[in-house]
């Protein structure tokens, strides 16, 4: 069987017609297979949701009870068998619950590896490597300028930063599923125990992350603190809240914001950050060209972000490469829009 | 070398000024020597070595790395330096790992290095490095630091490190050499301060605090002594004998910075030794020209006879600070001026000659002279007198802005009224507010009357006016691009900011065709429409003016 006609790129995202069902869906459709929770890629309005248990979680506390018309579980290494093909789930490495999803129809195996890192990562089961016969991955970091480095580090950065300036706030621009939970266990982990300060719009997902036996230390919310009690703080914000109204409560605050694109100074500069802090949840140039050679495929998709490069890249390497054209996706960090009472939040 | 490369990263992003200091300080303070001092050469771009040009790292990265790769991502990063610290792939099968060379390796190396030998080397540093290391080391030898650090600043913090005074730094510093291994010794009281062997160093200078109207009440006419202030430059022209008796004459500016090697035409004037403190004008057919022509003669680094012949320098002068081997700083600024114009007379050269003196009887007598200085004295000069100084006849030379012993009381700068169109926040503590603003003024369109830009401006508000501003961009916010916010600008919806400048010149590289000097916002107009703000016209005519004046 031909891998296009296992999976096929249409409007509403990547369709799996012998399955009967899309993978991450832009667009309600009868059955989703979700990767994980970001808002890009775990869209409410879908008739069937097959996802993980965390997943499913995240995409109930965003989007309310009837985010979908039947969910349906799945663990990491569970086998099903939708139509004529079976599912198989990976752990991602990307973010609590984020899977790849292995399709395999007779004996083509394809893996869409949704977003991915092969990095650690205290807050999520790692990446798990799949021999496949497509691989379909990532290239949000698809360019060999992008190398993340240990994450370890640029926390230590950080801590420099709060001992150097005891009487500024830090806060630091986190995407709130994920990065800010990793941010604050990497914190922890660097041996800084003191409360750490959250925006009131990633409360509920890091309450989340901690009910799922993730110590994250001591939290509090940074609503309703007075601005003197705030120096020497670090604050965890949604990215595009710390550059608004909202940081007015925050003596003399260092703006920090833990991305991949913290590697380029251009773009830190063009957001107005102090403190860039490389820590991404994609992998990064190495991690993708690594990764694509160790799955064993002979053929690759690339889907959004650098697809040029890689594409590229993987024809130096004799695989079959090919941009997937899939829109609506994109970094989840860029997208994310603040809740409409962040002025007040 | 990471060391020094983390400091650079981190003042590359810091915008304050006193956060800055404290990382310059932070560092000095943690590195030792030489390194340290290594450091504040190439922040004080003191450190001399011929530059790699980019065509070498260029050819570099291309040894290494594939053409297309490299070209996506260089128009992704679009900094070649950048591009290249991130994307240098290791070299392949090193094992011993090399521990990364010191910022003094580096320093030395390149000093005594041939061109053969740099691109070898260049390598095995970039092998050795980790991402910020190479960047700072491309910016390094490509001699393009750019970090937003003036060499007065990282002097400062070198100061702060022994709580001393940064004036007293800039006193010794003609004297020192990288690593300043005496300099630091000083600051840390480990030796005596360093003697300034250097025939003809810089001076602080002294500065005057803006005049109010609310402050002449308590000041009374007998104790000062007006002067015109010069529309220029204000530079420190001193001379000295060198061991061997040799007259050495340098340029600075008011910062401190040696800008001899522009002026090579004033060189021979300054033959007799002494330090005056004064204002550098272009003087044609001994009449002084708009600061637009001086700026022909600014920030050149080749200074070619045409331009030394179409731009005669000159050197107005203000003040004597020292006279041969005479301090006169202690003194007061009554005999300091006598001594000037003893000075001046003993030099007779037909560049350097004296400001004169503006004689008042009351306050009112000199608001008349600053109001018309042709008739006060000025003369056919009076178009590039830019206001008036006044100088307590009992002040010390002073280094800074002390209280109370200097005015400057400017002309009434030009103002127009425009309209806000586009607002982007700013940098820092103001990366909250919408503080930096486009604004416009009326001009004929083919559909009527627009807006066109004609400047920019980010200060002069005060912190109240700031959130008045903020919220009605917010508040009328049409569109949004990025970081830029368009913002209501119709004939009878929108802001109208009054802005006073110094100055008009033609510029090609905006739509205007105009470009402002020192554009600040003056007033808010809250009461204004936009359609009575100005037009283009008003400055086209404003510019003519300013072109008879030149």
């Amino acid at each position: 069987m031909r891998p296009q006609d296992i999976l096929l790129p249409v409007a509403a995202g990547l369709c799996c017609k012998p399955g009967g069902f899309h993978i991450d869906p832009v667009r309600p459709v009868e059955r989703a297979v979700i990767t994980h929770g970001h808002s890009d890629h775990a869209r409410p309005g879908h008739g069937a949701v097959l996802a993980t248990q965390e997943t499913l979680d995240m995409m109930r506390l965003r989007y309310g009870e009837n985010f979908a018309g039947s969910t349906q579980a799945i663990h990491y290494g569970e086998q099903i068998r939708l139509g004529d093909v079976t599912v198989k789930f990976h752990p991602a490495g990307h973010v609590l619950g984020s899977a790849q999803v292995a399709v395999t129809c007779e004996d083509t195996c394809i893996v869409a590896s949704g977003d991915y890192k092969d990095a650690p990562d205290p807050t999520c089961t790692p990446f798990e490597l799949v021999q496949c016969d497509v691989f379909i991955t990532e290239a949000t970091f698809g360019l060999p300028v992008f190398r993340h480095g240990d994450a370890a580090d640029e926390v230590k950065k950080l801590l420099a930063s709060v001992a150097l300036f005891p009487e500024r706030a830090h806060l630091v621009g986190a995407y709130s599923l994920g990065k800010a939970q990793r941010v604050i266990k990497l914190l922890r982990q660097a041996g800084y125990d003191a409360p750490i300060y959250l925006h009131g719009a990633m409360e509920k997902i890091t309450d989340y992350y901690q009910s799922r036996g993730i110590d994250l230390g001591e939290l509090r919310p940074a609503k309703g603190v007075k601005k003197a009690t705030l120096a020497g703080t670090i604050t965890l914000a949604p990215p595009s809240a710390t550059s608004d109204l909202w940081t007015r409560r925050f003596p003399d605050p260092v703006t920090a914001f833990a991305s991949g694109w913290m590697r380029v100074r251009a773009r830190a500069r063009q957001r107005g950050i102090e403190l860039p802090l490389v820590i991404s949840d994609h992998a990064d140039w190495d991690g993708l060209t690594a990764t694509i050679a160790a799955t064993g495929a002979g053929e690759v998709w690339v889907t959004h972000g650098q697809e040029d490069a890689l594409v590229h890249w993987c024809q130096t390497k004799g695989l079959k490469a090919r941009p997937l054209d899939l829109v609506g996706y994109g970094d989840e960090e860029e997208s994310e829009t603040p809740p409409s009472d962040e002025a007040e939040a | 070398m990471n060391r020094f490369a983390e400091l650079l990263d981190r003042l590359a992003y810091e915008p304050g000024r006193n956060n800055k200091l404290r990382l310059l300080t932070g560092y000095f303070r943690e590195v030792g020597d030489p390194d340290r001092g290594y450091a504040l050469a190439a922040l004080t771009g003191a450190l001399s070595f011929k530059h790699a040009k980019s065509a070498l790292i260029r050819n570099l990265i291309a040894t290494r790395t594939d053409e297309v790769l490299f070209g996506l991502s260089y128009d992704y990063v679009g900094d070649l330096s950048e591009t290249v610290a991130l994307m240098w792939p290791k070299a392949v099968g090193v094992h011993n790992n090399p521990p990364p060379p010191t910022l003094t390796e580096v320093v030395t190396t390149l000093r005594t290095l041939g061109k053969t030998e740099l691109p070898k080397q260049l390598e095995r540093w970039l092998d050795e490095l980790d991402e910020t290391g190479r960047w700072a080391l491309l910016k390094l030898v490509t001699g393009s630091l750019r970090i937003g650090i003036s060499a007065r600043l990282a002097k400062t913090a070198a100061a702060a490190l022994g709580d001393k005074d940064p004036h007293d730094v800039e006193l010794v510093w003609p004297g020192l050499a990288p690593p300043y291994l005496d300099l630091f010794a000083w600051l840390e009281d480990r030796a005596e301060k360093p003697v300034n062997r250097d025939p003809a160093p810089f001076r602080p200078v002294m500065l005057a605090h803006a005049i109010e109207d609310s402050d002449f009440a308590a000041l009374d006419p007998a104790d000062y002594i007006a002067e015109w202030k010069w529309d220029g430059i204000r530079v420190q022209a001193v001379a000295g004998r060198d061991e061997n008796g040799h007259i050495t004459g340098r340029l600075y500016s008011r910062t401190g910075e040696d800008i001899t090697g522009s002026f090579p035409d004033l060189v021979p004037s300054l033959h007799l030794p002494g330090a005056i403190d004064g204002e550098l004008l272009i003087l044609r057919e001994g009449r002084v020209q708009s600061f637009n022509v001086l700026q022909q003669r600014l920030n050149r680094k080749v200074v070619s006879p045409k331009l030394i012949k179409e731009f005669p320098i000159h050197l107005r002068a203000y003040d004597l600070l020292g006279d041969d081997e005479n301090d006169l700083r202690e003194l007061p600024f009554a005999e300091r001026r006598e001594r000037l114009e003893a000075f001046i007379g003993k030099l007779g050269d037909p560049r350097i000659d004296l400001s004169p003196t503006v004689p008042f009887a009351s306050w009112e007598a000199l608001t008349a002279a600053r109001a018309d200085p042709a008739s006060a004295g000025a003369g056919e000069d009076a178009d590039a007198v830019e206001g008036v100084m006044l100088k307590r006849r009992d002040a010390l030379y002073l280094p800074g802005r002390p209280k109370g012993q200097w005015w400057k009381w400017k002309r009434d700068p030009h103002i127009i009224d425009a309209v806000l169109m586009y607002a982007q926040r700013g940098h820092g503590k103001r990366s909250s507010y919408y503080s930096d603003y486009t604004f416009g003024v009326w001009t004929a369109g083919e559909g009527g009357d627009e807006l066109v830009p004609v400047g920019k401006a980010y200060f002069g508000f005060t912190d109240e006016e700031l959130l008045q501003i903020d919220r009605f961009v917010r508040r009328n916010t049409t569109e949004k691009f990025g970081p830029v916010r368009h913002v209501v600008h119709e004939s009878d919806k929108g802001l109208v900011l009054e802005v006073a400048f110094e100055g008009l010149q033609r510029s090609p590289r905006h739509k205007s065709g105009v470009a402002m000097r020192f554009p600040r916002i003056s007033r808010l107009r809250w009461d204004k429409p936009p359609r009575e703000a100005d037009r283009l016209e008003t400055l086209e005519r404003m510019l003519k003016a300013e072109a008879v004046e030149a």
